[in-house]
């Protein structure tokens, strides 16, 4: 296929021919192309279907705002929907496909839509799909959403890597065109730490569209030569293909780097995007203006865009959009198009413009005071019908037709910290209000300056103010380059009034000037009623080239002005970012850390399953060879360490090194229970409640000197325990002599439990330590040493209720230790044990765990009341006597067993009378744990039950109408298992 | 967000995490008569100023420092950052 519209020049390299597909059929292009401008300069008009007529629609601008021509590029898992193909940088073997059409592009069967175009109108899905109700989840939202989605998911994992990076600079210039340059060059010679981003792979903005001349030279090589020098200086970045997303507190801006989009196989271990987060002392945003169009019936055909995009095309890219063009325009900016079309020998028609006065500033056809008011060319324009200024029509043929309504600043990012832009009446545009974030400067078109010599004084000056404002000595006065000065003399026009058929004024989202007249007449008068009645503006190119010309037609409708009417709020991000680049590295097995026990490794070698406990992997069990189900292994175990001895890594336990005179005063005020009087060299199991009088933890406190205390937290509260113990210290009692430090990490900690754990320990633990009974009872601490003088802290607590030790050793040898008890205890018979049996063994016990402390229970819903302390100021001990928390037929924490031992229960489940019915009103508690005891021979549970204790012995029922349970369970104590606790003080 | 920290100087927000009103300091008294009363209004009533308001900010990835940060809620300006425990003693507490 033959580049048969391509014009000579362009800033395209000649010498890379580029080979594409677009829908299967191979094209060349070269290197400097868009694959929209490779399209054109190959003759392909029609790119895509709209979004819910699907019209046939074409390349409509030159840049990010294009609303129209959504494509899909790569295939397979690179596979990308929805990809404007006007910045999609072209490359060798890029596959790029049409999207949201039928079978073919050409042939849609869903075009029948656009017969039905007077019913689909605003509001078309709320007011037709109401009924019946059963038919939306199964039939109309899928047909829908087959109709009106864009491109498609490959529904495979993105093979690329994304990044996250940071980024600091004195100024930050946001876009490359002649404002941004000359700013970058003067605050870049001055020695300021300067990042220049620009969304295009080539920068220099709209010189590089123009023949306009810059310092004596061509404008796309001056802009060309202050790259050069850019790149030159070490204390200036420039990042082309970067596009600022959003201006955020604080001078912190966001951007988007795509490093390697532009490639066909991006190269493994780069990213392909990066997202920047960049800390800027003073940003000056010179991101240009946005052609807006004239709406005018029929004006979506494929072959119509704005018309300084078909300059940008000829002058940039060296294609025609079509043998024969025409221009529509306002203002003086379509003739120069006009004129620059004819310059490289394309056929202009003629200039139609509004203005009855209009000057003839082209050597092509001018019809002055004439309207375009209608269009021919199903599949591409064929040609345009012009009603002159004394009504008569003419209909004139061409394939491409410039379309140039004035222009609108990019003031996005301006109104990013709720800055509201103002209208200037001179331009008839938004430029930027007064309240910037703090910290940005505006210059250039982008404050409605649009001349080139405009843009470069104010681009500079703006710099020089900030850069006094920093303290950098100016560098000498920068002789601005001459350019061009012409005035923008323009005559407002959002819509034409004559003529039949539907305007677009909203191409990605199909909204006409009919939808926003229907708005209106419906009374969704506001800005933002308008926008979400009829999706005006939304989508992916958020209504860049729409906005204002749908203000303006609902401001004509309510008889206000335009800024009366309001403009929507401009959010980040600016153009649209990948979900990639936002997870970075954040995906797959790196969503989130993971931390490891220090019997990890040996727990993996004996193919332990491994439970997430927080960002803690932890062995559930560790079978036996032959164990077919894991009821087996953790039966085993639970009946093992009951009756032998077994090991448990309880290193995720969070732990806290508490130090200092007033550490047992301190303790006093955090735990609900005192603390002052426990002696050292004993350990005691405290509750933390929060100041509203709710449970939050329970842990225990070992006193290892006067001075020292060792509290251990739960694991998923570890971090929320430090947190709120240093806001104690900090902020309630800024006097007390004390410290706090998480030494979670630093020591590894291991249960021994069992009957025979104390023999194992002595084996363990350095002879001239006595652990026995006498000297070191339930509830004992000390520092001691094991394995020849490895420093250890030994704790006699037992959460299985059994004899039982916890043994810390620091982190690093824990792998070591846990190995070496195992070793040394092989002839006691010592087995590893698991968290679930670690569970069965606490159920059994009836102590509480997350699953009781669940964030509503109090103490005396625990039955634990006694432990609050009524002598002494602690958090929550004044709040949890409150009226509703103390009432004596509150829920109250029991145990359950079935009638029926052969019957059992699950936690989660609710409780009821015997003999009541299954409704929520008849509700008596839930119950919180459920297991099967293996040392009792049933199922057993703990619950919450309205005046609980009271009911020993009552027969209640476990019902659950979502799992058809309905058990019958007899009321118990929660001490299951050795209720006297006899088996822990042997 | 940037929070100038006193003792290190600027650093991201994201290193923080956030509580709310700095009058979660005057914590009262718990022998007052009414104490109840008071612990209600301290735990659950704020005031939701649009404008300056101090607030507490820990420096959980960091150096675990508690904070008096001076935002505007509307502007997300800081005019003012102080150690929570200096905040405290000024405002008289102690042990």
């Amino acid at each position: 296929m033959t580049q048969k519209l391509r014009l000579d020049g362009g800033r395209l390299d000649r010498t890379k021919a580029l080979n594409f597909t677009f829908d299967g059929q191979a094209f060349q292009g070269y290197e400097g192309d868009t694959l929209a401008s490779a399209l054109m300069a190959n003759g392909v008009r029609l790119i895509g279907r709209s979004f819910k007529y699907h019209r046939p629609r074409g390349v409509f601008t030159s840049g990010s705002e294009e609303p129209n021509a959504l494509v899909e590029l790569r295939s397979d898992a690179r596979q990308e929907p929805n990809t404007r193909a006007t910045v999609a940088e072209l490359f060798d073997g890029l596959d790029a496909r049409s999207q949201n059409r039928g079978p073919s592009l050409r042939w849609d069967p869903l075009a029948i839509n656009d017969l039905f175009s007077n019913f689909l109108t605003a509001g078309f899905y709320y007011k037709t799909f109401m009924w019946p109700k059963s038919f939306w989840e199964k039939l109309y939202e899928p047909a829908i959403r087959r109709a009106a989605g864009l491109g498609s998911l490959s529904m495979q994992d993105d093979p690329d890597e994304y990044d996250k990076g940071f980024l600091h600079c004195d100024l930050l210039v946001i876009g490359a065109g002649p404002a941004g340059l000359m700013a970058a060059q003067i605050a870049g010679r001055a020695g300021a730490r300067v990042i220049v981003a620009d969304e295009d792979f080539l920068m220099g903005g709209r010189l590089n569209a123009e023949r306009q001349e810059v310092g004596g030279m061509a404008g796309h090589d001056w802009a060309a030569s202050v790259v050069s020098e850019l790149h030159s200086m070490d204390n200036v970045r420039v990042m082309p293909r970067t596009s600022i997303i959003g201006a955020y507190d604080h001078g912190t801006y966001g951007a988007v780097e795509r490093v390697q989009d532009h490639i066909h196989t991006p190269v493994s271990g780069k990213p392909r995007q990066i997202l920047w987060r960049i800390y800027s002392k003073r940003a000056v945003l010179c991101a240009g203006a946005t052609e807006r169009p004239i709406a005018f019936p029929n004006n979506d055909r494929p072959g119509i865009s704005l018309a300084a995009s078909l300059r940008a095309y000829a002058n940039r890219w060296a294609t025609a959009p079509a043998s024969r063009v025409a221009v529509f325009t306002n203002n003086d900016d379509g003739h120069r198009t006009a004129a620059d079309l004819m310059a490289r020998g394309v056929d202009v028609a003629a200039v139609v413009d509004v203005r009855q006065k209009a000057a003839k500033l082209s050597d092509a056809r001018l019809i002055a005071g004439a309207q375009v008011i209608g269009t021919k060319g199903r599949q591409g324009l064929k040609s345009i019908r012009v009603r002159h200024s004394d009504g008569r029509l003419e209909t004139i043929s061409c394939g491409a037709l410039g379309v140039s309504g004035g222009w609108n600043p990019n003031v996005h990012m301006t109104c990013h910290q709720n800055g509201r832009p103002v209208w200037d009446e001179d331009i008839a545009a938004f430029v930027p209000g007064a309240d910037l974030p703090p910290g940005m400067s505006v210059a250039g078109a982008a404050k409605g300056l649009f001349t080139t010599t405009d843009a470069l004084r104010n681009g500079a000056e703006e710099a020089s103010a900030i850069l006094s404002d920093l303290g950098f000595a100016s560098g000498g006065a920068t002789e601005l380059p001459q350019a061009d000065d012409a005035a923008y003399e323009h005559e407002p026009i959002y819509h034409v009034t004559h003529g039949k058929g539907r305007a677009w004024l909203d191409l990605q989202n199909d909204v006409t000037v009919k939808d926003v007249k229907l708005a209106h007449q419906e009374n969704f008068r506001s800005v933002e009623h308008l926008k979400r009645y009829t999706t005006l503006g939304m989508a992916t190119d958020q209504g860049k080239t729409s906005n204002v010309g749908a203000l303006a037609v609902m401001a004509e409708l309510t008889g206000k002005s335009i800024p009366e009417t309001g403009t929507t709020v401009f959010r980040p991000p600016y153009t649209p970012v990948t979900v990639g680049a936002f997870g970075g590295r954040s995906v797959g097995a790196h969503y989130r850390p993971i931390r490891k026990t220090p019997s990890h490794k040996w727990a993996e070698e004996n193919g332990a399953p491994l439970v997430r406990a927080g960002n803690w992997l932890r062995a559930r069990w560790f079978p036996k060879s032959g164990e077919t189900h894991w009821r087996e292994s953790v039966d085993r175990e639970v009946m093992h360490v009951r009756s032998k001895v077994g090991i448990c890594d309880v290193s995720t336990l969070g732990k806290i090194d508490v130090q200092g005179a007033d550490a047992a005063a301190f303790l006093n005020k955090v735990y609900a229970n005192g603390f002052a009087k426990l002696a050292v060299g004993k350990v005691r199991y405290g509750l933390m409640l929060r100041e509203e009088g709710i449970l939050y933890d329970d842990g225990t406190a070992a006193r290892l000197g006067e001075d020292h205390f060792v509290i251990t937290t739960t694991t998923a509260n570890a971090a929320l325990v430090l947190r709120n113990m240093e806001f104690a210290r900090q902020c309630l009692w800024p006097d007390m002599d004390v410290q706090l430090i998480s030494t979670t990490e630093a020591w590894a900690q291991f249960a021994v439990a069992g009957p025979k754990s104390r023999e194992l320990l002595q084996r363990v633990v350095d002879e001239k330590f006595d652990i026995t009974n006498e000297t070191f009872p339930f509830m004992a601490c000390g520092e001691l040493s094991v394995c020849d003088g490895l420093r250890a802290r030994l704790f006699r607590i037992s959460f299985s209720g059994e004899l039982a030790y916890e043994i810390a050793v620091p982190a690093r040898y824990g792998a070591a230790m846990w190995r070496r008890m195992l070793e040394l205890g092989k002839d006691l018979d010592v087995i590893p044990y698991g968290v679930e049996a670690l569970d069965v063994m606490r159920i059994e016990k009836g102590h509480p765990t997350g699953r009781e402390l669940d964030g509503t229970t109090t103490a005396l819903n625990m039955g634990m009341e006694r432990m609050v302390s009524r002598k002494k100021d602690s958090i929550g001990s004044v709040l949890d006597q409150r009226e509703g928390m103390i009432r004596t037929d509150g829920l109250r924490l029991v145990g359950l067993k079935p009638v029926n031992t052969s019957e059992t229960f699950t936690a989660g489940t609710n409780l009821v009378n015997d003999g009541a019915e299954i409704v929520i009103n008849n509700d008596q508690g839930r119950v919180t744990s459920a297991c099967f005891s293996p040392s009792l021979g049933h199922c057993i549970g703990l619950a919450l039950l309205k005046n609980g204790d009271a009911r020993m012995g009552e027969v209640v029922r476990v019902v659950s109408p979502a799992q058809n349970t309905d058990v019958k369970v007899e009321v118990t104590t929660t001490h299951f298992f050795d209720p006297d606790g006899g088996r822990l003080r042997a | 967000m940037l929070i100038n920290h006193p003792l290190l100087g600027p650093r991201d927000a994201q290193e923080f995490i956030y509580l709310g009103d700095a009058r979660l300091i005057d914590r009262p008294d718990w022998q007052a008569a009414d104490a109840q009363e008071q612990f209600f209004e301290y735990t659950y009533l704020r005031d939701n100023p649009a404008g300056e308001h101090k607030e507490l900010w820990f420096h959980e990835y960091g150096d675990r420092s508690w904070l008096v940060v001076t935002r505007n809620t509307v502007t997300h300006e800081i005019t003012h950052v102080e150690l929570a425990s200096e905040a405290a003693r000024a405002r008289g507490r102690s042990k």
